[in-house]
């Protein structure tokens, strides 16, 4: 793993992953998502939606879906604000 | 303000709920069955004389002074082993038993010296009391009988002197060192009157098993033991009950003073957490607060590279204030933060996120409990709905299995290693976790049952392994579950459990732990009886602690451990106030009692009480905050009462986010690692000299009392006081006891809790509210918090720091009894001699294939970084794991560990570092730098010198 921070987000996004992705009473995608918005401060939020407009290199099934879960939650508080 | 004298009873409490009623010297008594006649008579306000008796242990019978004579029986038995009877009438004081009472003083008295006067126990020695109290006013035989051997002094402790020609060999101390401290490492060697008291084979006592817990100095009644303090100092003239600053145990101390001078810390017998035992830190190890490199001025610098200025307070607040200001106006308002302390006291910590949340008007506030106990936050507020650890540590006392996970007791928390230890010998069993052939496995009477040495990185494994056990060979607790816990989710969880891939044969690939001691571990703890599971980071400095502690608290929902005496999940905590701190609303998404910042609710709350509007959006946790300091993002930070250079993973990075940023501001009792990167350095207060609370690992509030004014002018929540109002939110509390009433009001959790009902009770459980107005011993005991038990399933995997070629060992940390964390405090205090230097323990197979031998300097190295240690050779570890501690800059191990986490919490994976070790010939370049690099940053620009005016 890199010390790039992009890098470093992806990874902990994918790791959340392993854990939401074996429950069986939840989406692991909407498990993920819930799990960022509610752990995650805004700046680190910011950088992944970033890196997933630019392509999400390393957000796979569940994770890319999260971070997609994530966009749409965020445009939502944007429209509702 | 006078001494507090504690009564001794004489013998420990009758724990019977029958009761006996008894006559003694004609007054009717009623005390519980099992009760001596001595501690009696002693309830009842009459005080037999005695000298081998003491409460803290059992009756012993030997000095034959405590006689008494009972109606219708022959001869004079003693009161201390005498138990009470329906009916029984006792004589404590009559003409028989005064003459009988004389000739054993005066024998005792014609053995021993008469140096009374001069002696450092003279007001505080049992034996002048005793021959007072029996009226001893001649000695026939002369006082030149043949006296003890008297071998000398032996100093060789640093804190305490065994003069043996002082001994009356009551053996109070050899029974002290068994049954409280549980070590056995005196005895009496030798027979009649040349009968003394040993340290293991007749060696000095540093050169014994003994570890310094004080206990035998406490229980002796002569000046046989006695601390160094009182004999340098004196006896002391008043006392003060305070709360112990360094572990989670949170012992109870009387602080015995000569005026503002500590003469020594005793540990006080009513304390709930330790009932009376202590260890070397608590006990003795409280010499730092005086210690020369204590900064007491604080001081600023515009550039790290700077050397220190002294200046005022005013112009050190206004300073840091000035900065902050201007980074936020630059760099918008999430650009700082701040970290509490879990050393501080509660009030302190909670002003601290206060000044977070509501001058710097956002959520960067985040503690060390990020580092250790985080996942224990996740875990068990997910599966059961609170964070807290579920038992009081009087549990201990009907557990019959104790299953030790990835703790150390004996070392971490050693007075509750010593009730543990003390449960053991009555005939609890034990099951350990750890890599490491911790002391608990195998020392005097306790050995354990089954001992699952795993691989590092493997908790999820081995634990969902235990389960596989649990639900296929049927020894689920289905009543329990069916009523307490959410079936359909057990179900699912069960299923996962029972599946051949989880069963310890299959697993045994990755654990390294044979698949029957996993069975027979599993059946023992499902079956044995009250089965409690204690815990500590070796479970939650993972990549998956977060998933361990979920397994964990699976494990005793499914075996219906938990809501009751004796059973539960307890994770013990490291520093004296994590509790508090996670409390108190230390972490980045939570305010104080453990609620979300984005719930409208609760922060309208807080915002109405506080007059400003608050951040909806968690905040950056410490990790993060390095990471937006690289990233240029986070840009200054108010450390209270860490170091997060030596204490956290990863050195180079932590050294790369410190460095990048403007305004560094540390309080802190001395120079540590962290303040090598400060702009001002605030100077702080040690726990003698503030007024707050500290909540121990068993939810327990005490008072931290003061004892003498702030050497540094303020308390540490002055401070923080200071700085918020400098930066324009007024805060104006006159006392912490205020800011507990602020924290009272605003937390449901703690709404019953006051200063004075902490006087009152001594302390308090939390929760404490309208439903539990005296607080709660024990947890989930009608349901859980969160309704049903919810049951989660641990899919093991396994963490992506591997050992392989470059790097074919694993390391794993941890820490030694005689230092506490960074070591910043036990350092600076005589606890060094026991542990002067961090040692790489390495297994002799490991160790030969290296060509290393026992204290050679060796390199560690790993993907983050390399460092020099001198090594032990050890079969405490597997061959393929070493092990060290980090109490030592010097040694910096963090240097080695990486930024891998808990995938939920972010605390580092500590546990598990893939190394390789290689011999050296002393320490690296890196390490000379980084000295140098820190000397330099430690210097103090000599102030100007006036000249007075004629
Ligand atoms: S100090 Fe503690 S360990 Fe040492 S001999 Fe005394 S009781 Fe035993
Ligand atoms: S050292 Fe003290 S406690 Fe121990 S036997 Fe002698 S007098 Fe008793
Ligand atoms: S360090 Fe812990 S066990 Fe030792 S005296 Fe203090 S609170 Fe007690
Ligand atoms: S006190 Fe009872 S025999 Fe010593």
């Amino acid at each position: 793993m890199s010390h790039s921070n992009v890098d470093r987000l992806v990874y902990m996004v994918n790791q959340i992953g392993d854990f939401f992705k074996y429950q069986p009473h939840e989406d692991a995608a909407e498990g993920i998502a819930n799990h960022i918005k509610k752990f995650w401060d805004p700046r680190m939020r910011k950088q992944i939606l970033e890196h997933l407009e630019a392509g999400g290199e390393g957000l796979e099934g569940p994770s890319r879906k999260a971070i997609e879960i994530l966009r749409d939650m965020t445009q939502k508080a944007k429209s509702d604000a | 303000m006078s001494l507090i004298e504690e009564i001794d009873y004489g013998t420990p409490r009758s724990k019977s709920e029958t009761m006996v009623t008894l006559t003694i010297d004609g007054k009717e008594v009623t005390v519980p069955e099992g009760t001596s006649v001595m501690r009696a008579a002693m309830e009842a306000g009459t005080e037999i004389p005695k000298l081998c008796a003491t409460d803290m242990l059992e009756s012993f019978g030997s000095c034959r002074l405590c006689l008494i004579e009972i109606e219708g029986r022959n001869g004079t038995p003693a009161s201390c082993t005498t138990l009470v009877a329906e009916g029984m009438a006792v004589h404590t004081q009559t003409e028989r038993l005064k003459r009988l009472r004389k000739g054993v003083m005066e024998l005792y008295i014609s053995e021993h010296p008469l140096d009374c006067l001069t002696c450092s126990a003279n007001g505080d020695c049992e034996l002048q009391d005793m021959s007072g109290a029996v009226g001893l006013r001649e000695v026939r035989y002369g006082y030149d009988g043949k006296k003890h051997p008297n071998p000398g002094i032996d100093a060789s402790n640093p804190y305490f002197t065994y003069e043996p020609s002082k001994c009356i060999v009551c053996s109070r101390c050899v029974r002290a060192c068994e049954e409280v401290q549980g070590t056995f490492a005196l005895t009496i060697a030798g027979r009649g009157f040349d009968s003394v008291v040993s340290p293991s084979m007749q060696e000095p006592f540093m050169e014994s098993e003994c570890v310094s817990c004080g206990a035998c100095v406490q229980a002796c009644p002569t000046a046989t033991l006695n601390e160094k303090s009182v004999i340098d100092i004196g006896t002391p003239e008043h006392s003060v009950v305070t709360t112990c600053a360094y572990c989670g145990v949170g012992c109870t101390f009387k602080a015995e003073m000569r005026g503002e001078e500590v003469v020594r810390m005793l540990p006080y017998k009513d304390g709930k957490a330790n009932r009376g035992h202590s260890c070397v830190k608590g006990r003795f190890a409280w010499g730092y607060a005086s210690h020369k490199d204590r900064i007491t001025t604080p001081m600023i610098r515009e550039n790290i590279n700077d050397p220190w200025r002294e200046v005022s307070w005013e112009e050190a607040i206004q300073f840091a204030a000035d900065k902050f200001k201007a980074i936020q106006a630059k760099h918008g308002r999430s650009s700082i933060g701040g970290i509490t302390s879990s050393r501080c006291t509660n009030e302190e910590t909670f002003l601290v996120q206060k000044l977070v949340r509501a001058a710097f008007g956002n959520n960067n506030v985040d503690t060390c409990a990020r580092v250790c106990h985080s996942p224990t936050g996740y875990g068990l507020n997910t599966t059961y709905g609170t964070s807290a650890g579920t038992q009081d540590f009087d549990s201990i006392e009907y557990s019959d299995v104790v299953l030790v996970i990835g703790a150390n007791p004996t070392d971490g928390h050693p007075v509750f290693g010593s009730r543990m230890k003390k449960r053991l010998r009555e005939g609890a069993k034990l099951i350990v976790a750890d890599p490491r052939q911790i002391d608990l496995v195998r020392s005097p009477h306790v050995e354990a049952d089954f001992h699952m040495q795993l691989k590092p990185g493997t908790n999820v494994a081995l634990l969902t392994s235990l389960a596989h056990v649990v639900v296929t060979e049927g020894l689920v607790n289905e009543d329990f579950v069916r009523e307490r816990c959410d079936w359909d989710e057990f179900q699912d969880w069960a299923a996962f459990a029972a599946e051949e891939r989880n069963s310890p044969e299959a697993m045994e690939k990755y654990t390294g732990v044979p698949a029957e001691t996993v069975r027979g571990a599993a059946r023992l703890y499902a079956t044995g009886g009250n089965a409690a599971i204690y815990y500590g980071l070796g479970v939650t400095e993972h990549s998956q602690g977060s998933t361990t502690v979920m397994a964990i608290a699976n494990l005793a929902m499914a075996t219906g451990n938990i809501g009751r005496e004796g059973v539960g999940v307890n994770p013990l905590r490291g520093q004296n106030n994590v509790q508090g701190s996670c409390d108190m609303g230390s972490f980045p998404h939570e305010f104080p009692g453990y609620r979300h910042v984005s719930t409208d609710t609760v922060r309208e709350t807080f915002e109405s009480m506080w007059g400003r509007e608050l951040d909806s959006e968690p905040g950056l946790r410490i990790p993060n905050m390095m990471d937006a300091a690289i990233d240029g993002s986070f840009k200054g930070m108010y450390i209270q009462g860490e170091d997060i250079l030596q204490s956290d993973p990863d050195t180079k990075h932590m050294i790369a986010g410190l460095s990048a940023m403007e305004c560094v501001v540390v309080q802190d009792l001395f120079l540590v690692e962290t303040a090598d990167f400060a702009h001002v350095f605030l100077p702080g207060s040690t726990f003698l000299e503030k007024n707050g609370t500290f909540t121990n690992a068993e939810r327990r509030i005490q008072p931290v009392r003061k004892v003498m004014a702030p050497k540094n002018g303020y308390e540490d929540w002055e401070i923080t006081q200071m700085l918020a109002n400098a930066m324009g939110y007024p805060m104006h509390y006159e006392h912490p006891s205020e800011i507990m009433d602020e924290i009272a009001a605003l937390t449901p959790k703690f709404a019953g809790v006051t200063f004075k009902k902490l006087d009152e009770e001594g302390s308090i459980q939390w929760p404490c509210n309208e439903e539990a107005p005296n607080g709660t011993p024990v947890m989930h005991v009608d349901g859980f918090v969160r309704g049903k038990g919810k049951f989660v399933v641990t899919e093991y995997v396994p963490t992506d720091e591997k050992s392989g070629p470059r790097f074919p060992l694993l390391l794993t940390t941890g820490r030694i009894l005689s230092q506490y964390n960074v070591g910043a405090q036990t350092r600076r205090t005589a606890n060094s001699e026991w542990h002067p230097e961090d040692l790489l323990e390495i297994h002799p197979f490991d160790a030969e294939t290296r060509g290393i031998r026992d204290g050679d300097w060796v390199k560690l190295s790993s993907r983050s970084g390399e460092t020099a240690l001198r090594a032990q050779v050890s079969e405490r570890m597997a061959p393929g794991v070493v092990y060290t501690t980090f109490h030592h800059p010097k040694t910096q191990a963090n240097v080695v560990t990486t930024d891998f986490s808990d995938w939920a919490t972010n605390c580092p994976e500590y546990k598990v570092t893939a190394v390789q070790v290689m011999p050296s010939n002393g320490p690296t370049e890196w390490q000379e730098e980084y000295d140098e690099f820190s000397r330099k940053s430690r210097r103090i620009e000599e102030a100007p010198t006036v000249v007075a005016a004629e």
